[in-house]
């Protein structure tokens, strides 16, 4: 692994893989305690039309990728708060319409054909360094704001009616926490992939949850081992010559079943 | 001036009814039980109380002022909060969120919110568990948190949505006993689908199911039902099973008035 990080490439692609678990580790604690998984990959799939659009009419790759990606979170988050028991039926919906409607624009702009499989697996050894600095904007922004709002997030995630009583502005936040979670996940898609993204906004929450104390400890913890499932499945792909995203992925899986495994025998033990 | 004054309510979900002609006043100090069946509107009159709802018609003063300007008034304890039982949340935070203020999100009284809030848990006797995950705690222990959540606002009404759903029998004569003791302070609300909720310490029994019917008894007999609350055919208490056999405290059936 020390050898690998003399290419300024394999640097790069480690500074993506941190910033994108910290990034990710802060979203999602939100999204899993919020229980908004199912969401956030409508979100991600959706985001593909984005791209569509954006190759279609020439327009900058990010503003038309965020704008539409913003465009179905919104709709995605009026519909999962005004009626919830429709909510997972109609973002599966909006997540398959989202990805065929950027599939078929491709097909039809002229000349160029994007990679699907780059933007389902991302290309991590290919990150240039504007795109680092611009994730630890993101990570930076993102981090103010969650710490400015972290009482009304955590009251509003735990118990959303005795919230609103207390006077906190829950809708302005639901949808404020579902467009955050919009601009992070096309910002990160582009580094790391979508499956990448997913990855980490679930599987490190979901181990460190039971552990964690406080919402802080969470994000925390998450982001950490995030930070270690992706040097790790780095370090598998550099050795084995196994593509990068998968490879954290598949490492971020055993880790997952292995906490599952964990959990069991200190049932068992506990009985 | 009553805690609780709610003139002429209507609501209503989609076109169809779930509140009319409702009139209601709890005076400050007392302990009402507001039961009736499933479906009957209980939960929805709640909503309005707390300002969660906006009545169709009529009018809801909390403490003389509307619910959405009193909610601070009210100390409220849900009937399920969160169900995922790994939630990162110790006890203490979920007290502390009883004094949440998102108008003051920088001037925060940190220290004093935290004394008040293990004061409030030393009081329901939970505060060996402040920092413990509130998922760790038994069903009783849990529901003594929240309380204790409600009343670190220091409200002047307690409102309790099926408090004993997740309590043993035995467990709910020392509940009841708790509320009781703390009805020496506070108006009490408790809301119950469950007959045997109307414990000796409820002063008054509020029975709501779609229409709201109102006994400002401690003790009632049928007599005095007659009496003080006629139920003539039009104006027939709306929960029809309200006795049961157990001793404390027996309601009589409404019977019908014949006139004719």
């Amino acid at each position: 692994m020390i050898d690998a990080l003399q290419f300024e490439f394999m640097q790069n692609a480690l500074a993506a893989g941190l910033l994108a678990s910290v990034i990710c580790g802060i979203m999602g604690t939100l999204v899993v305690v919020n229980r908004i998984v199912f969401l956030s990959g409508g979100i991600a799939h959706a985001a593909y039309g984005g791209i569509g659009l954006a190759f279609f009419f020439n327009w900058p790759f990010l503003l038309g990728t965020i704008g539409f990606s913003l465009f179905a979170a919104m709709l995605m988050a009026a519909i999962s708060h005004t009626i919830k028991h429709r909510a997972d039926t109609i973002i599966g919906v909006i997540w398959a319409l989202g990805m065929a409607f950027g599939i078929i624009l491709i097909d039809i702009s002229p000349g160029y054909n994007v990679d699907l499989m780059s933007y389902l697996f991302g290309s991590i050894l290919a990150v240039p360094r504007s795109d680092l600095f611009f994730m630890i904007l993101v990570g930076v922004v993102m981090t103010i704001l969650v710490v400015y709002y972290y009482k009304d997030l955590l009251a509003m995630s735990y118990d959303e009616e005795f919230a609103r009583i207390r006077g906190v502005p829950v809708r302005t936040l639901y949808f404020g926490l579902i467009g955050m979670l919009a601009v992070t996940i096309v910002l990160v898609i582009q580094v790391v992939g979508l499956i990448l993204v997913i990855a980490l906004l679930t599987i490190p929450p979901f181990i460190v949850e039971k552990y964690a104390n406080t919402l802080v400890q969470m994000m925390v913890a998450s982001s950490l081992l995030g930070a270690l499932l992706t040097i790790m499945g780095l370090w598998l792909s550099y050795r084995y010559n196994l593509t990068s995203g998968a490879s954290i992925i598949m490492v971020s899986g055993i880790v997952f079943l292995i906490s599952l495994v964990i959990d069991k025998i200190r049932l068992i033990a506990y009985k | 001036m009553p805690i609780i004054d709610i003139k002429d309510l209507e609501f209503a979900y989609d076109g169809e009814s779930v509140l009319a002609d409702v009139n209601l006043s709890v005076r400050q100090g007392d302990f009402m039980a507001l039961i009736g069946p499933n479906g009957g509107g209980k939960t929805t009159l709640v909503k309005l109380i707390l300002g969660l709802l906006t009545p169709d018609r009529g009018a809801i003063l909390i403490d003389g002022k509307s619910p959405q300007k009193a909610s601070h008034c009210i100390g409220y304890v849900p009937q399920n909060v969160n169900v995922n039982r790994s939630f990162p949340i110790t006890t203490m935070d979920v007290v502390l969120m009883g004094r949440l203020n998102p108008k003051k999100r920088l001037s925060r009284n940190t220290n004093t919110h935290r004394r008040d809030a293990l004061a409030a848990l030393e009081r329901l006797e939970v505060a060996d568990y402040a920092d413990r995950k509130i998922g760790a705690l038994s069903g009783g222990q849990r529901q003594r948190a929240f309380i204790a959540r409600a009343l670190v606002g220091r409200p002047k009404l307690l409102l309790l949505d099926e408090p004993t759903a997740s309590i043993d029998t035995k467990g709910q004569a020392d509940f009841y006993r708790l509320l009781g003791e703390l009805n020496k302070e506070i108006t009490i609300v408790v809301v119950s689908h469950d007959l045997l909720v109307v414990s000796h310490y409820v002063k008054s029994v509020a029975c709501v199911n779609k229409h709201l019917h109102y006994h400002d008894q401690a003790e009632i007999t049928g007599e005095m039902l007659e009496t003080m609350y006629p139920c003539t055919v039009e104006e027939i208490c709306p929960v029809e099973l309200v006795a049961h056999g157990l001793p404390h405290r027996v309601l009589p059936v409404h019977e019908k008035k014949s006139h004719d």
